[in-house]
């Protein structure tokens, strides 16, 4: 049956899904694949979409699909599947968390492991600001130029902090200001 | 807490565009800047967790501060406005303005907004640095020098590498059990 298909599809896709949005697309290719739900074309479109959309791309796609598939119900199945495992696993994975957290604060085992960990993130986002340096994203000079304001502005506060600074430097203002300046200059 | 964390999040997920990390500046601008629900430092084992374990890294990190700050409700509320944005925007798209994508005006927008976005995940790396460096003074701990090695080894692992971030974690969860072990017994 085509919803139970969907859900156990994107079930697995969540469980086994590692390594952030790109690599869960591919999952998502692959079960699209097997299951011959659509076309390559209407795949690779699906996903450009779901890389402009607001949101996670992973629920963008899921979403798309499950709609494509099955509907308004496909969408809402696969959207839960997806998310399920999560909800199972890193809720688990939080309460020991917070579990050890109380247990063993001080212990240095538990706390050096954190702090390596801490700076083991600052790698993982670096790499994937990297990641993204690619020609699709700075097609020009101007994307650079825009890289350096919006940077800048996000790191005014660190150097001024006032109210100006904590206005001009929000995520949200910025996003906006960029789409602005992209339809100016590119539209 | 459920409808705090789900307006919360209703506001980041709008905004979050072009992918989990994406999310990030805005989670710390949100949560721990302007609410103050979790510090910095939480924040940046929050991500390690949401990156090791399975799914969406958008979905876990919901998740995290859902609970750490209201249990049952706010997980509920958090993941509900982190994915419904998504949900019904997709939806619409699908639905109603499928050629949507096609117009050039929006195109125009988001090679505006690109480059933006990938702003706005680098920029905080300096912030991120100094808060990981901020040590508790105590005895034996390796130097922060020394740590930031750890973070350039990831990031080359992964952006050259091509290693999954989830290796990445474990190898230094193994790798910092093992030298805290050899450090006690020095």
């Amino acid at each position: 049956m085509l919803y139970l298909q969907l859900f156990i599809s994107f079930f697995k896709i969540g469980l086994f899904g590692f390594g952030g949005g790109l690599a869960i697309l591919s999952l998502i290719q692959m079960e699209v694949e097997q299951y011959g739900w659509m076309t390559q074309q209407e795949f690779v479109d699906i996903v450009a979409v779901s890389q402009v959309t607001p949101g996670p791309i992973g629920i963008n796609c899921a979403t798309y699909v499950g709609y494509t598939v099955g509907g308004l119900w496909g969408s809402v199945l696969s959207t839960f599947a997806i998310v399920l495992p999560s909800l199972i696993i890193m809720l688990s994975i939080c309460k020991a968390y917070f579990w050890l957290q109380k247990r063993f604060t001080g212990n240095p085992y538990f706390e050096q492991t954190l702090r390596a960990l801490r700076f083991t993130v600052i790698g993982l986002v670096a790499s994937a600001a990297l990641l993204l340096m690619k020609p699709t994203t700075f097609i020009d000079p101007v994307s650079w130029i825009i890289f350096a304001v919006v940077a800048l502005l996000t790191i005014s506060p660190e150097l001024t902090k006032n109210k100006v600074t904590d206005v001009i430097s929000h995520p949200i203002l910025l996003i906006v200001i960029a789409g602005i300046a992209g339809y100016c200059i590119y539209g | 807490m459920f409808w705090q964390l789900f307006y919360t999040y209703l506001k980041i997920g709008t905004f979050t565009l072009g992918g989990g990390y994406a999310m990030l500046p805005l989670i710390q601008r949100e949560v721990v800047d302007r609410k103050g629900w979790i510090d910095e430092e939480e924040f940046l084992n929050m991500i390690a967790l949401a990156q090791a374990a399975p799914g969406l890294i958008a979905v876990n990190s919901a998740i995290f501060i859902g609970w750490r700050v209201g249990g049952w409700r706010g997980v509920c509320g958090a993941v509900l406005g982190a994915v419904l944005p998504s949900f019904l925007i997709i939806l619409a798209i699908a639905m109603i303005f499928r050629e949507w994508k096609e117009l050039p005006a929006v195109e125009a927008v988001f090679k505006g907004i690109r480059p933006a976005v990938v702003a706005l995940i680098a920029a905080p790396l300096f912030k991120m640095a100094k808060s990981a460096l901020k040590t508790k003074g105590e005895k034996r701990e390796a130097k922060g020098f020394l740590m930031l090695l750890i973070s350039l080894a990831a990031a080359l692992l992964i952006w050259l590498g091509h290693v999954n971030p989830v290796w990445v974690i474990v190898t230094t969860i193994i790798a910092t059990l093992i030298v805290v072990n050899l450090r006690f017994r020095i």
